[in-house]
């Protein structure tokens, strides 16, 4: 009987330095997978963002480009403007993307750029130690809201999904899960769908994947799955909030109108 | 080929495609808007990308991103515009990508005004933004020399993978004078793939290309600032340039100026001579490198009795001027920095003053 279970190519085999119980193992897993089973590590290159995963590019082993703080998407524009032919996917996280870059990833979703966004939304800035993001939640407590978010104060978290969607110029925009292995099944086929959909020349895709930190949330990774269960999917509902035909290659349709209804 | 006649900004735009750069992403500022504007035309023509972004933040990313994937692109701005592409400046510089620049100067600060200024001295070559950088920094005075600085920009930008400026007050964007395209300056862009992220295929070795500025070791991050420094000194070496105009044995005031400036500077000294007063004036065409020695070499001559810097910024040049005379004559300094460029007539009338003064 042979090995069912291998290291993708496209994933470096190096010893890890995100936290025990952080989900971006799994994200970059996810990636690296797709982009082995279509067959683009020669023609991908990655830009990473500014966070926890700035040095991600040490686990990937095709071409990549380090940002500047949420300019990622801007990156990638100027990237595959001139270069059509190559497969570009940033990777940013709830801080890069939905704070300091909010205005290149909604322009580039909205010039609708034939790239890829790997979104992390797990509410909280990581790397700088635990501060309130964009996508904290109401009264969690972080080191810049250590009495809880006051939305009187900060306003709602931003969804990102849902807020992409509104954009009127085609594109395919998802929100899965890493957090039990059922939502991780769905997270791969959205990651599969964004990278196809870009090969094929379609539309920008976006896949907003909600996360844990159970460092900077003081939790055990246990808890911490736990806790984006119970507290992040009622607030992010998980599925497809945008795709160029209607929903056909959606994973999540059947729970979205599940939840509509 | 034939002359024609072509306003500055547009001009800049058609030596850049003739250069051979078919890649451009600009967002609107007065009053460089014209560059934009004729290549959302010209480009399409020549199967090449122009694209409007959304903020000059994102131009300057775009800019990282096309010149990472190894492409000839470039981008104009002014004042406001280029405080806000630093950031990305900063990041193109510490990356070593190559692309080029360019600021048709306006008066500042803040919103500051419309009219021409050469009130960005300080940011094109002292850094703009944070971190040990530096530009090449190419400053015409006419045209046609905006055209050639344009088109020798590119293997410049290249040949030190290094984003390199041209720095023009907006009399150079807005002005019509006759231009000449040399085809002897067009170039093919310098092969890439030794660090460009254009994809690991294309080279056929397995090896990948990672582009990224973040040092966390700190004997890494000096030793790659080392590199960059060996990089500018080598700027300084090679590709230092300016131009004598008048400077002979019997001068008693030297000038030091650039731009529209200098062309004002320059029918002052022609007036002064038919006067009986013999000034000259060194003007740089490179502000970084910025030509030290020629400025020393003149102002060091026996009948010198003064420098004077004339600019339009408030004490900018004069500082670099003050840095090459070394003390050896005294340095003044003159300009205006509100869009109105100095007269013949007032930089006449402030030499005068300055050789009465020491005498």
């Amino acid at each position: 009987m042979g090995k069912t279970f291998r290291r993708p190519q496209a994933l470096a085999e190096v010893p890890t330095h995100y936290c025990p119980g952080c989900t971006h193992g799994i994200a970059h897993r996810l990636v690296a997978e797709v982009i082995d089973e279509l067959g683009i590590r020669g023609r991908t290159v990655g830009i990473a963002p500014v966070g926890c995963a700035v040095l991600c590019y040490n686990y990937f082993t095709f071409d990549f480009i380090e940002a500047a703080h949420g300019r990622a998407p801007a990156i990638a524009t100027g990237l595959k403007r001139v270069r059509p032919d190559l497969v570009v996917f940033t990777y940013q996280g709830d801080g890069d993307l939905a704070s300091i870059g909010m205005s290149e990833i909604v322009h580039a979703a909205n010039r609708g750029e034939k790239f890829t966004t790997v979104f992390i939304n797990n509410a909280v800035y990581g790397m700088t130690g635990g501060q309130m993001a964009p996508t904290t939640l109401p009264d969690q407590r972080t080191t810049t809201s250590p009495f809880g978010r006051k939305v009187a104060q900060t306003g709602m978290p931003v969804k990102v999904a849902e807020l992409l969607s509104a954009l009127e110029t085609p594109g395919y925009i998802v929100r899965e899960a890493l957090i039990r292995p059922k939502y991780i099944q769905r997270a791969k086929k959205a990651i599969r769908n964004a990278f196809t959909y870009q090969v094929e020349n379609t539309c920008f895709s976006l896949v907003e994947l909600i996360s844990t930190c159970p460092t900077n949330w003081g939790m055990t990774p246990i808890e911490a799955l736990s806790w984006a269960e119970e507290k992040m999917l009622p607030y992010y509902p998980l599925g497809v909030f945008k795709s160029p035909e209607g929903g056909r290659r959606s994973p999540g349709a059947a729970e979205r109108s599940a939840d509509a209804a | 080929m034939a002359k024609v006649l072509m306003k500055g900004n547009e001009a800049i735009a058609e030596a850049a495609v003739r250069a051979g750069c078919l890649n451009y992403f600009a967002y609107p500022i007065t009053p460089q808007s014209e560059v934009a504007e004729y290549l959302s035309r010209r480009l399409p023509e020549v199967g090449g990308v122009f694209l409007q972004g959304e903020s000059e933040v994102a131009v300057s990313y775009m800019i990282f991103g096309a010149a990472a994937a190894g492409a000839r692109v470039f981008t104009t701005s002014s004042s406001p515009g280029i405080s806000l592409m630093s950031e990305g400046i900063s990041y193109i510089a510490a990356a070593e990508l190559p692309c080029v620049f360019v600021n048709i100067m306006r008066g500042g600060p803040g919103l500051g005004g419309i009219l021409p200024s050469q009130a960005d001295y300080f940011q094109a070559v002292k850094g703009g933004g944070h971190g040990d950088y530096r530009l090449l920094v190419l400053a015409p005075a006419s045209v046609q020399e905006a055209v050639e600085m344009m088109m020798e920009a590119f293997p410049l930008a290249e040949k030190y993978r290094n984003p390199v400026m041209i720095l023009g007050d907006g009399l150079i964007g807005q002005m019509m004078e006759p231009v000449e395209f040399r085809d002897d300056l067009k170039s093919e862009p310098a092969p890439a793939d030794d660090w460009a992220t254009n994809g690991m295929e294309r080279r056929g070795s397995g090896r990948r290309n990672l582009i990224r500025t973040l040092y966390l070791v700190p004997s890494e991050l000096n030793a790659h600032n080392l590199k960059l420094k060996a990089k500018y000194d080598r700027m300084r070496r090679e590709e230092l340039r300016w131009e004598n105009y008048a400077v002979d044995p019997s001068i008693r005031l030297l000038l030091v100026s650039y731009g529209t400036m200098s062309r004002v500077c320059r029918t002052a000294i022609d007036r002064l001579r038919e006067e009986g007063v013999a000034v000259g004036m060194v003007r740089p065409k490179t502000l970084f490198p910025f030509p030290r020695e020629a400025v020393f070499a003149a102002a060091r001559q026996s009948e010198v009795r003064a420098v004077l810097s004339v600019e339009m910024s408030m004490g900018q040049l004069v500082e670099d001027v003050e840095w090459s005379v070394r003390g050896a004559r005294p340095v003044f300094w003159y300009g205006k920095c509100g869009g109105e460029v100095p007269t013949p007539e007032e930089v006449m009338e402030e030499a005068r003053r300055i050789l009465r003064e020491t005498e």
